[in-house]
């Protein structure tokens, strides 16, 4: 005994779940808290872009074309396209369907690889260097930090798909599959304000 | 199980509790216990560092035209001890404080996260070790705690000192956000049962809400070192005025994480001094959901802040006169938790204690600091006394003050339920007579001076400005505070051995924590506390109410609802690893890889890939189903 009180019981957790999904889970809500530091980071720079574009005449500067649109609009549609299968697996791991979860992992895997095709050819048509002018500068921020998180879920996923298959699942996993595929969300839904930013202001301004 | 836990089984669960011996142990830890107490020791060492610093700039100051540093030197000591002061010790401190309490104010075994804490703290290290290292060889950052562009940018900042700057803020930013995460998912799902949102003590609440603004903040430092960095490595324009890019927004940036900082640092220490308040007062707190709210407050209005910092910037006029009403806002709330301090020591049957004195230097100090700070506040005063000793003054009050003092004060306080000995009394009334008195003989003259004029970040000041007098004083004052400095760790030091013994509960507190034996098993609790009011222990008198039924075998967390506080179900706790070291270890190639080329993002990213993965590669048996089952 190290309780250093006397103690009356006055009740019993043995009968609770060993786990749970969704809300309940503890690990959920470290995933939210990372999702809010990275939307904050998110928010900030889409506000310097703001700044920016606020305090420079022509948007572009004289001289620059607006980015293409024709790799961006491809990859924003494949990234919603990405919610179908995505959400799909999200719904496998809440049922606990351990075949579901394998094979809907190993898919996100190949369908981001995919992606970051249209996503690698976008760079070489943003018509600007980094080191041209600001306007460069905080366009090719953007498209790196959305980039990186990108890359860091399809990481992710293809490591989830790797142990999955190779491991028996416990309910923890199955709340980790949920996780990741809410991340995949989170890095989607982010996509659609910068990439407007990175697009569509140029072509407003 | 709903008999109390045997010893045979008690001592079971301590096992599965208990970390390995020796250096192993030391380094795979996950214990909040001890992460948070080499939080800490590396802090005190830190304040020593920088305390010996400010005492040689103010020898230095000391008389006019001296000459025993030069420009260059002066220049580097005060960019060293504001940015340890501020990025090393005060965040890191209050974080520690919260990685080593809310978890037993909460009558857990553990934090959320317990690997994130681990982490957090080896990360924290490699900051502190980024900006004394290169200083132990010669580089120093020269800019002050805000190292603005364009001054650190390319063209005036020549050199790593700029970068090293930089990158120490990521790397502490970084553990900041870790600890903050960790610490508000606990405070949300790991309540003990009855725990409802109105049974949270005020130390706890202001932790959460700490953490919260550090989330909503400290990116916006760590995208704009980051943006630094890269104008100074791969030329972007960020900061370039000729190439479109605004110096300006740089301090946009910083000021939008630096005031709320400020409270970041302040909320925790109101949340100590609550605590104290209420123990040493022998009374519940007066105004509990006042105190809260006026913290929420606190958080709201600090958000809206940043541009006080840039009044001389030139804004719109607008600009100054909305924000000055705004900042003069803050000290509602702020007035409103000192009322309810001193109401409930006036109602309650108050005990003088240590802890409680350094409470009460708190407020006086507090009260000066902020009425300067009110002026500080009006956009046209700030005009004239903005970059003088005044503001030396002020922050200095405020710091000291509002986060020094009830940090010493809660150190007194829990000293015991650490170490399980009290600290002497009368060393400690010493220790707080010399810092409280010499801190107010030495820095009170400072506002003076600047009214005078004297402007801060100088080296040095001719005969013929008047300034000598009040600077000796200045320096006198300083010279006391930091012996008292010495008394207090002296203090700590010898208690340890040969402090009275403390048992449980030397000072009757109403919180969990006191319901433990001092210093707590690694465990910290043998059963479930389960709480039925504000103040669980002075409410549950003749015995502690308990649940039964975690596992003693292997380590177990009870998980709660966010509102209520009813159990939800019972979560794994990790057992120690040595990946969140590497985790970090590789954190640190590839941030100090990236002051030297942007490449190290790609190739740095290999072996963090690796530790990530060793850390979160769950332990479970091998597949028999599917494809890559193994065949038996
Ligand atoms: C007895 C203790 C202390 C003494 C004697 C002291 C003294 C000084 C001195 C002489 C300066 C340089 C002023 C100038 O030339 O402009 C300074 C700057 C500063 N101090 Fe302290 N200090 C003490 C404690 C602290 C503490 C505890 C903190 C924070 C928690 C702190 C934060 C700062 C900051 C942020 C600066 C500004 C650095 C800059 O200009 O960039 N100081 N202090
Ligand atoms: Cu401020």
């Amino acid at each position: 005994m190290s309780d250093a009180r006397p103690c009356t019981i006055v009740g019993d957790v043995s009968g609770l779940p060993e786990s749970a999904s969704g809300a309940k889970h503890l690990v959920w809500w470290g995933n939210i808290g990372f999702m809010a530091i990275e939307g904050t980071a998110f928010a900030l720079a889409a506000g310097t872009y703001l700044y920016l574009m606020s305090q420079t005449h022509g948007w572009p500067p004289a001289g620059i074309r607006p980015p293409d649109l024709f790799w961006p609009a491809i990859l924003t549609l494949g990234l919603l396209l990405s919610e179908l299968p995505n959400l799909w697996v999200r719904r496998r791991a809440i049922a606990k369907d351990e075949r579901g979860v394998r094979f809907g992992t190993l898919g996100m895997t190949i369908f981001g690889l995919v992606l970051l095709i249209p996503r690698a050819l976008e760079f070489a048509h943003l018509n600007v260097h980094w080191t041209d002018n600001a306007y460069g500068s905080v366009l090719w921020m953007l498209i790196i930090l959305h980039t990186s998180h990108l890359i860091t879920d399809i990481g992710d996923t293809a490591v989830q798909a790797v142990w999955l298959f190779t491991h028996e699942v416990g309910d923890d996993q199955f709340a980790d599959v949920e996780d990741n595929a809410n991340y995949w969300t989170f890095v989607v839904l982010s996509w659609l304000p910068i990439g407007a930013l990175i697009y569509l202001a140029p072509r407003l301004g | 199980m709903t008999a109390p836990l045997t010893p045979e089984q008690a001592d079971r669960l301590a096992v599965s509790w208990r970390d390995a011996p020796g250096l192993w142990g030391f380094l795979t830890t996950v214990d909040h216990k001890r992460i948070a107490a080499r939080y800490i020791l590396t802090v005190v060492l830190l304040m020593f560092l920088a305390g010996m610093l400010a005492l040689d700039m103010r020898l230095q100051l000391a008389w006019p035209d001296m000459g025993r540093m030069t420009p260059q030197l002066y220049n580097e000591s005060f960019s060293l001890h504001g940015s340890t002061m501020l990025f090393l010790v005060s965040v890191p401190v209050m974080e520690a404080m919260a990685i080593w309490l809310v978890p037993l104010m909460l009558g857990q075994r553990a934090l959320a996260f317990p690997r994130l804490a681990a982490f957090s703290y080896w990360l924290y290290l490699g900051g502190v070790l980024m900006l004394w290292v290169p200083h132990a060889v010669g580089i120093t950052p020269d800019l002050g705690w805000f190292e603005y562009p364009p001054l650190s940018g390319p063209g005036y900042a020549p050199g790593h000192r700029a970068d090293i700057w930089a990158q120490m803020i990521t790397f502490t930013e970084v553990a900041a956000l870790a600890a903050s995460v960790n610490v508000v998912a606990t405070v949300l799902k790991m309540r003990p049962p009855g725990m409802t949102l109105a049974r949270i003590p005020v130390f706890v609440w202001s932790q959460a809400i700490a953490g919260l603004m550090t989330i909503f903040s400290l990116p916006a430092v760590m995208l704009v070192t980051s943006m630094l960095i890269a104008d100074r490595l791969v030329s972007t324009q960020f900061f370039a005025p000729a190439a479109g890019g605004d110096p300006i927004l740089f301090q946009h940036l910083f000021w939008w994480f630096g005031h709320p900082e400020v409270y970041i640092i302040f909320l925790p220490a109101a949340g100590f001094v609550s605590m104290i308040v209420e123990t040493f007062s022998r009374r519940t707190l007066f105004g509990h959901v006042a105190v809260v709210l006026s913290m929420l407050g606190i958080a709201a209005l600090a958000f809206g802040l940043w541009v006080h910092h840039m009044f001389a910037v030139g804004l719109p006029r607008l600009g100054n006169d909305f924000y000055t009403a705004a900042s003069m806002a803050v000290a509602l709330p702020a007035g409103l938790q000192i009322f309810c301090w001193i109401a409930t020591l006036w109602s309650g049957r108050p005990r003088f204690d240590t802890p409680l004195l350094w409470v009460l230097g708190f407020i006086a100090t507090f009260v000066i600091g902020g009425l300067s700070g009110v002026m500080a506040a009006s956009a046209p005063l700030d005009q004239q006394i903005t970059d003088t000793y005044f503001i030396v003054a002020h922050f200095h009050y405020v710091l000291i003050g509002g986060a020094i003092l009830p940090l010493l004060g809660a150190f007194c306080y829990w000293y015991p339920k650490a170490t399980g000995r009290l600290m002497s009394e009368r060393l400690g009334k010493l220790a707080f007579w010399l810092i409280v008195g010499g801190f107010n003989l030495g820095f009170f003259p400072m506002h003076l001076l600047g009214l005078m004029g004297m402007p801060r970040r100088v080296y040095t000041y001719s005969e013929g400005m008047g300034w000598g007098p009040l600077n000796l004083v200045a320096t006198l004052g300083s010279a006391i505070a930091v012996a008292g400095g010495l008394v207090f760790v002296a203090n700590a030091w010898w208690s340890r051995r040969h402090g009275a013994l403390a048992g449980p509960d030397p000072w009757g507190g109403s919180t969990l924590e006191w319901a433990v034996p001092s210093p707590p098993p690694q465990h910290n609790f043998d059963h479930l506390p389960v709480v039925d009011s504000l103040t669980p222990l002075w409410t549950q008198k003749e015995a502690l109410q308990v649940m039964t039924g975690l596992a003693v075998e292997r380590r177990e967390v009870l998980v709660t609802s966010v509102i209520e506080a009813t159990p939800e179900y019972r979560q794994k706790s990790p057992k120690p690893s040595i990946a969140p070291l590497f985790s970090a270890l590789a954190v640190t190639i590839l941030f100090i890889g990236s002051i030297f080329t942007p490449w190290a993002l790609v190739w740095g990213a290999v072996p963090l890939a690796a530790a990530l993965i060793a850390w979160f590669w769950p332990q479970r048996e091998r597949a028999t189903t599917g494809p890559l089952a193994v065949r038996r």
